[in-house]
């Protein structure tokens, strides 16, 4: 009888693991499912779990038709630029408030975690002012600078733990040694927070991808325009026709990359998660 | 010596840092404080006019503005609570010791991956009144009498998007509780089987007194991001009002109505109510941190 109720309870937290692991991975099955169905099979009464019949046409047509490739292009620039410079700033500054003796560092600490949740509704006006005066209105220069705003305090806040957990007798020798401060850090320091800069670089550069609002108000038509408004204003050739297909496809090619990224980086990205402050 | 080259160096550090902050932070907001006070269009087509407070007495009395806020403490209320409880038991699952437990960790970060706009998306498709998977499924097992158009239906567009910002975020909230669960002690457990105490008592006078402080910093995080909630209800359902969150409707104000002084009343009213979760966020984490 116990037996029983111990496979019976067994059985049933499998079951309830198997209902956690669909709920998460159906929808973007569903998905790719989608984006590879030719569109009368898309619209069918009774829609097939597999992808067949087979087609690469809504792929095709987000490619030739749309200016997707254009988009795509712009995430990179803007995403990467955002992460790049983030990650140069932010060790700079991480290095001095976790490592440096810096009066003010309490109140700069306390500055960049507020920043850390600063709303980007409140300062979307005058960063859109801000950026028709200086001419970098639908620039990516412009959209990078913006994007600045959640990833670079981000990236500061996450590597100052980072540089905090490093040992102080490596500083301490290279002082020793005759080391400056500043060859301290980029000799001795720098090299030791390598995992660090991945996992905070990934975690920038996966909010900047995924950003919507700014993307949206500081870029007009299709020059700068990034991934996530170009697919939030996909249409038909008129206003009641959604190219579903289409969708799909371009939702699949922006995430894949994503889930690749995820699947390498799990470990370091959960960590990272739990350890500082990021946007879900 | 060695102290006064490394406050220097220090200054020159942080510098490009503070620069950023006051360029892309402050600057931007001093602005929309400053227009807040005047009648202005963000194009100033018009020149701008001075006009005190009356902005902001418009705005506690704009029933527009009143429901935006409404629906964005509805949205925030029901979502958060629905990820908290829902991230608790998934965090739950995963810690216990089984077969197959990095796979779920990993699959539960995918909707995490995913960029907002694009499980908006997917989730539209899915919804479909006529050939969304759900209604066909629903019809199919019998759980929809017939097929339902989630999305138009004014009552019922709500809680679409709060089942889909709950798919969305829970994952979040999973792993930031899933990391306070792996600080409780083995031992306490041992010690409360010992003692006859059941999974279902342990679970109230273990599990859940030391995981507060985690699920406080999460429930505090989670909120922050609910109130200002835009993605989601933007792609959605646009600016319909049924939905129109504080953060669409300010949008709408400043870009659509190209309205920057009303606008930039809305920004400052959602910058107060964020920044008091703010300090309670910073009174709880910062506090720890800073140490």
């Amino acid at each position: 009888m116990k037996a029983l109720t111990r496979t019976l309870n067994r059985a049933l937290f499998y079951l309830l693991v198997v209902f956690v692991v669909v709920y998460s991975v159906f929808p973007f099955y569903w998905a790719v499912i989608s984006s590879f169905k030719p569109s009368d099979a898309l619209f069918a009464a009774d829609p097939s779990f597999l992808p067949l019949p087979f087609t690469l046409d809504h792929y095709k047509n987000v490619f030739l038709q749309a200016n997707f490739g254009r988009n795509l292009l712009n995430s990179l620039l803007v995403a990467g630029g955002a992460t790049l410079l983030s990650l140069v700033l932010g060790v700079l500054a991480a290095y001095a408030l976790g490592r440096l003796p810096f009066p003010p560092k309490n109140a700069v600490l306390y500055l960049v975690l507020a920043m850390t949740m600063f709303p980007q509704i409140s300062v979307l006006g005058g960063l859109f002012m801000l950026l028709r005066q200086t001419g970098l209105f639908n620039t990516h220069l412009g959209l990078i600078l913006s994007y600045l705003l959640f990833t670079l305090p981000f990236t500061v806040w996450v590597l100052v733990g980072y540089f905090r957990g490093l040992p102080r007798e490596l500083e301490e020798a290279a002082y020793v040694d005759g080391a400056t401060p500043l060859q301290t850090l980029l000799k001795v320091m720098l090299p030791l927070t390598g995992p660090g800069l991945v996992t905070t670089g990934l975690l920038a550069f996966i909010a900047a991808w995924n950003e919507y609002l700014f993307a949206l108000t500081f870029t007009v038509g299709d020059a700068v325009k990034t991934v996530p408004p170009a697919i939030a204003s996909f249409g038909g050739a008129t206003p009641f026709e959604i190219p579903w297909g289409s969708i799909m496809a371009a939702s699949v090619v922006v995430t894949v990359p994503l889930v690749i990224l995820v699947l390498i980086f799990q470990q370091r990205i959960v960590a990272g998660l739990t350890a500082g402050a990021v946007k879900g | 010596m060695l102290t006064q080259r490394q406050a220097r160096l220090a200054w020159l550090l942080v510098f490009p840092t503070l620069l950023v902050v006051a360029l892309v932070a402050g600057y931007p907001l001093a602005q929309v404080f400053y227009w807040s006070f005047f009648k202005a269009d963000i194009a100033f087509v018009e020149p701008p006019e001075f006009q005190g407070f009356s902005n902001y007495l418009y705005l506690l009395q704009d029933p527009d503005f009143r429901q935006a806020l409404w629906n964005t403490l509805k949205f925030t209320v029901v979502s958060v609570s629905l990820e908290t409880v829902l991230g608790l038991a998934i965090a739950l699952v995963i810690h216990s010791n089984f077969r197959g437990r990095g796979l779920v960790r990993t699959a539960i970060l995918i909707p995490w991956a995913i960029p907002t706009v694009v499980s908006a998306k997917m989730w539209q498709w899915m919804l479909h009144d006529v050939y969304g998977v759900i209604n066909v499924i629903g019809v199919k097992l019998g759980l929809l009498s017939q097929k339902v158009a989630f999305l138009a239906r004014p009552e019922l567009i709500l809680p679409a998007i709060i089942a889909v910002d709950v798919w969305k975020t829970t994952p979040f909230m999973a792993l930031l509780l899933l990391a306070g669960l792996q600080l409780i002690p083995e031992e306490l457990y041992e010690a409360a089987s010992i003692d006859g105490a059941t999974r279902w008592q342990q679970f109230w006078t273990i599990t859940l007194p030391l995981l507060t402080p985690a699920l406080v910093v999460a429930l505090i995080f989670r909120t922050l991001d609910a109130l200002r909630v835009f993605d989601v209800i933007f792609v959605m359902s646009g600016v319909n009002p049924s939905t129109r969150t504080l953060a669409v409707y300010n949008r709408q104000t400043l870009i659509d109505f190209q309205d920057l002084g009303y606008g930039s009343a809305i920004s400052v009213a959602i910058l107060v109510l964020i920044f008091a979760f703010v300090v309670l966020y910073m009174r709880t984490l910062g506090r720890e941190a800073l140490k």
